[in-house]
């Protein structure tokens, strides 16, 4: 089962003839994704060949979804140019876009999720400034390294890339059923939320680790969530304690102003909602085990 | 990015928000000819990017040139919380204020809109008005894609319940200031206090403007409102060379790739150094992924330059980036370093993890540099950082 994507997800890449789509294509196909074709008006009708397999270039993601029955995009476009791509992905109504792309523009990402809402939330939007996600064994959609973990039964929902990358590795003997990288951008898609209830429903995910940074509010209110809705143990970790107020640290939502958006805040209703939260990537890990061992 | 509230005024001018006539100016004598030229008195306004500013003692009236003088001359090199005064603006006097009000735009991460907020009870902090008086702060969505018009902007006067007498001012005010919010790509637009002044005239007399370092790619113009002064010299120069650097007050280095990790990372390192004296890191440094020999040295460079730091805890958990190229890296960069004749004297401690770890920890026992230490699990490295920290 896993959430989002799986084996049958046939993928498009808008932006796969840049150097980034070229080289994350490669990746997610060596990982047995299914890449039916790349999105770029300029190139439309040419194909592109990747270790042996021909890659159809199309105009649109409406063309690539008529032509192959695309269901997943995931977009390697510049900032720049980001705002129009998500426009037409959703246009086309594509159920899962996924956006890689670093450095939108708030207005951008702020305009596009407003055209999404207005068009119905058709298009499932996961980032921007994201990795991703990853069914393993199944499908890859975005820049998750494939070979670090392997199947299991605990679902993964990040803010953070490489903290995905640290507890998918820390937990790698035991397996996921889908790690899904959410981006901590201040306006996102898809939230923890939404990736909680999706494994809260997936009869193959037994626990689910969530990841949290400082800034917003996002984490106060998967808290709440869970207390109201997930059966499942779910044990939380959440990074940027010694973050100082006012100074971005990295992600351009990690950032604490006021009295809100701390981690002690976000730790704290966690473990109000009854999730237990590590101190380090390592103890949550411990964590993890222990629930899982019973 | 947050703004001086003369380059607030400057946008908010250039975009239609009513505002007073103002100039910056950083020596006292400045203040001579912006009086004189504002027909001989002035308020003379300390620019600093924090709050209480007028309790602080950094707004003043002038009466005459000469006064504006010596006010300038009291507030320049002022401190208020921390911040040195190296600015003030002279500003034009405003006519008699009837009444203050509040407005703004910013964006609402929970509902992933824009979002007015509007008050009659402008002039203090809004934060308390939102505290104590939360039916005096309307809040109203607004679509990025629809904007404000002036019917959305009446809407919003509306709702705070603006006397009926500046109604129609007001929400041309909104809708000018809108302009501003979106053409500059802020992040937030407020004014504080917008005023009734006895003209009957609606003013914006003091506001603050963040901006979206995102949007810099078409915003030429916002580079030149960077406050280069106020930079910390080793951000100053960890930004020239692209790098992610923000300065703490700590004693142990950090390296690390990805933003996330590196945040948990300074965690563990503050976690660790409790056993070690209380010792913690010294800055956040992202050197994203696929990081170069290059990055590593530059990177290295401006940590070891930092005198407070003590030891370096490089942490890489190698995703897409493969850990022999980090720890070849890591290799090149003392060698830049020793070939540019600067002595490194601070211990590092590496952790690699993940792809092609085995083969980048043998490049590190293989190099076998005497600084070098390598601990292959994140906690154990971050208290091996944290004791040799505390140890110097």
């Amino acid at each position: 089962m896993a959430i989002f994507l799986n084996k049958d997800s046939k993928v498009i890449v808008q932006g796969m003839t840049g150097a980034t789509g070229m080289k994350h294509t490669k990746l997610m196909l060596a990982d047995g994704t299914n890449i039916v074709g790349g999105v770029n008006p300029r190139k439309a009708g040419t194909s592109v060949e990747i270790d042996g397999t021909e890659i159809p270039v199309f105009g649109s993601v409406a063309e690539a979804m008529e032509k192959t029955g695309a269901n997943v995009s995931v977009l390697f476009v510049p900032p720049a140019f980001a705002k129009a791509a998500v426009v037409e992905a959703i246009d086309a109504e594509i159920p899962l876009a996924v956006v890689i792309t670093e450095g939108i523009a708030v207005h951008d990402s702020a305009a596009f999720w407003a055209y999404a809402k207005s068009k119905g939330n058709k298009t499932r939007i996961i980032g921007p400034n994201c990795p991703g996600l990853i069914t393993p064994g199944q499908s890859n959609a975005g820049i998750i390294p494939g070979d670090i973990t392997k199947p299991g039964r605990i679902g993964l929902v990040s803010k953070s890339g490489t903290l995905t990358y640290q507890m998918m590795y820390e937990l790698r003997d035991i397996g996921f059923s889908s790690a899904v990288g959410i981006g901590g951008d201040p306006v996102i898609g898809t939230t923890h939320i939404d990736a909680l209830a999706a494994f809260e429903a997936d009869p193959d995910t037994d626990l689910i680790v969530m990841i949290g940074e400082i800034g917003g509010d996002a984490e106060e209110r998967a808290a709440d969530f869970i207390k109201a809705n997930v059966t499942k143990p779910v044990v939380g970790y959440v990074a940027g304690f010694t973050a100082p107020e006012g100074k971005t640290m990295g992600h351009a939502g990690a950032i604490v102003s006021g009295s809100s958006g701390t981690a002690a805040a976000k730790k704290e209703a966690l473990e109000a909602a009854g999730v237990k939260v590590g101190k380090t990537p390592t103890e949550t890990a411990k964590l993890a085990r222990a629930l899982l061992a019973g | 990015m947050d703004l001086f509230e003369y380059q607030a005024r400057d946008l908010f001018a250039k975009h239609g928000v009513p505002v007073l006539a103002g100039e910056v100016i950083d020596t006292p004598e400045g203040a001579r000819a912006a009086t004189e030229r504002l027909g001989g008195k002035s308020v003379v306004k300390a620019q600093v990017k924090v709050g209480g500013r007028g309790k602080a003692g950094g707004v003043k009236l002038a009466s005459s040139p000469d006064e504006a003088v010596a006010r300038a001359t009291d507030i320049l090199g002022m401190d208020i919380k921390g911040h040195t005064v190296h600015k003030v603006m002279i500003a034009e006097t405003a006519p008699e204020i009837l009444e203050e009000y509040y407005v703004s735009y910013l964006l609402d991460r929970t509902n992933r809109t824009f979002l007015a907020m509007a008050s009659v009870q402008g002039g203090m902090d809004i934060e308390e008005v939102a505290e104590k008086t939360p039916e005096a702060l309307a809040k109203v969505p607004v679509d990025s894609n629809e904007g404000v018009s002036i019917e959305k902007a009446r809407e919003i006067v509306a709702q705070a319940k603006f006397p009926a007498e500046v109604a129609e001012k007001v929400a041309e005010v909104l809708v000018t200031l809108w302009k501003t919010f979106v053409a500059e790509d802020a992040l937030l637009v407020e004014v504080n206090p917008l005023a009734k002044v006895a003209s009957g005239d609606i003013l914006a007399l003091d506001g603050k403007v963040s901006l979206d370092a995102n949007a810099d790619f078409r915003q030429p113009e916002h580079e030149a409102l960077e406050d280069k002064d106020a930079a910390d010299p080793l951000e100053a120069a960890a930004k020239a060379k692209n790098l992610n650097y923000v300065k703490l007050d700590g004693e142990v280095g950090i390296i690390g790739n990805g933003a996330g990790l590196v945040m948990s990372t300074l965690d563990v390192v503050a976690y660790a150094g409790e056993a070690h004296g209380g010792v913690k890191p010294a800055n956040f440094l992202d050197i994203g992924g696929g990081a170069s020999a290059q990055v590593m040295a530059d990177g290295l460079e401006i940590i070891l330059g930092d005198p407070a730091v003590k030891s370096v805890f490089v942490n890489v958990f190698g995703g897409i980036t493969a850990c022999d190229e980090v720890a070849n890296g890591i290799v090149q960069a003392l060698q830049l370093l020793a070939d540019k004749g600067e002595e490194v004297t601070k211990p590092l401690v590496v952790r690699l993890d993940g792809n092609n770890a085995d083969l980048g920890r043998k490049i590190l026992s293989d190099a076998n540099h005497p600084l070098v230490q390598r601990v292959d699990t994140m906690d154990g490295a971050a208290d091996k950082a944290a004791e040799l920290a505390a140890a110097k």
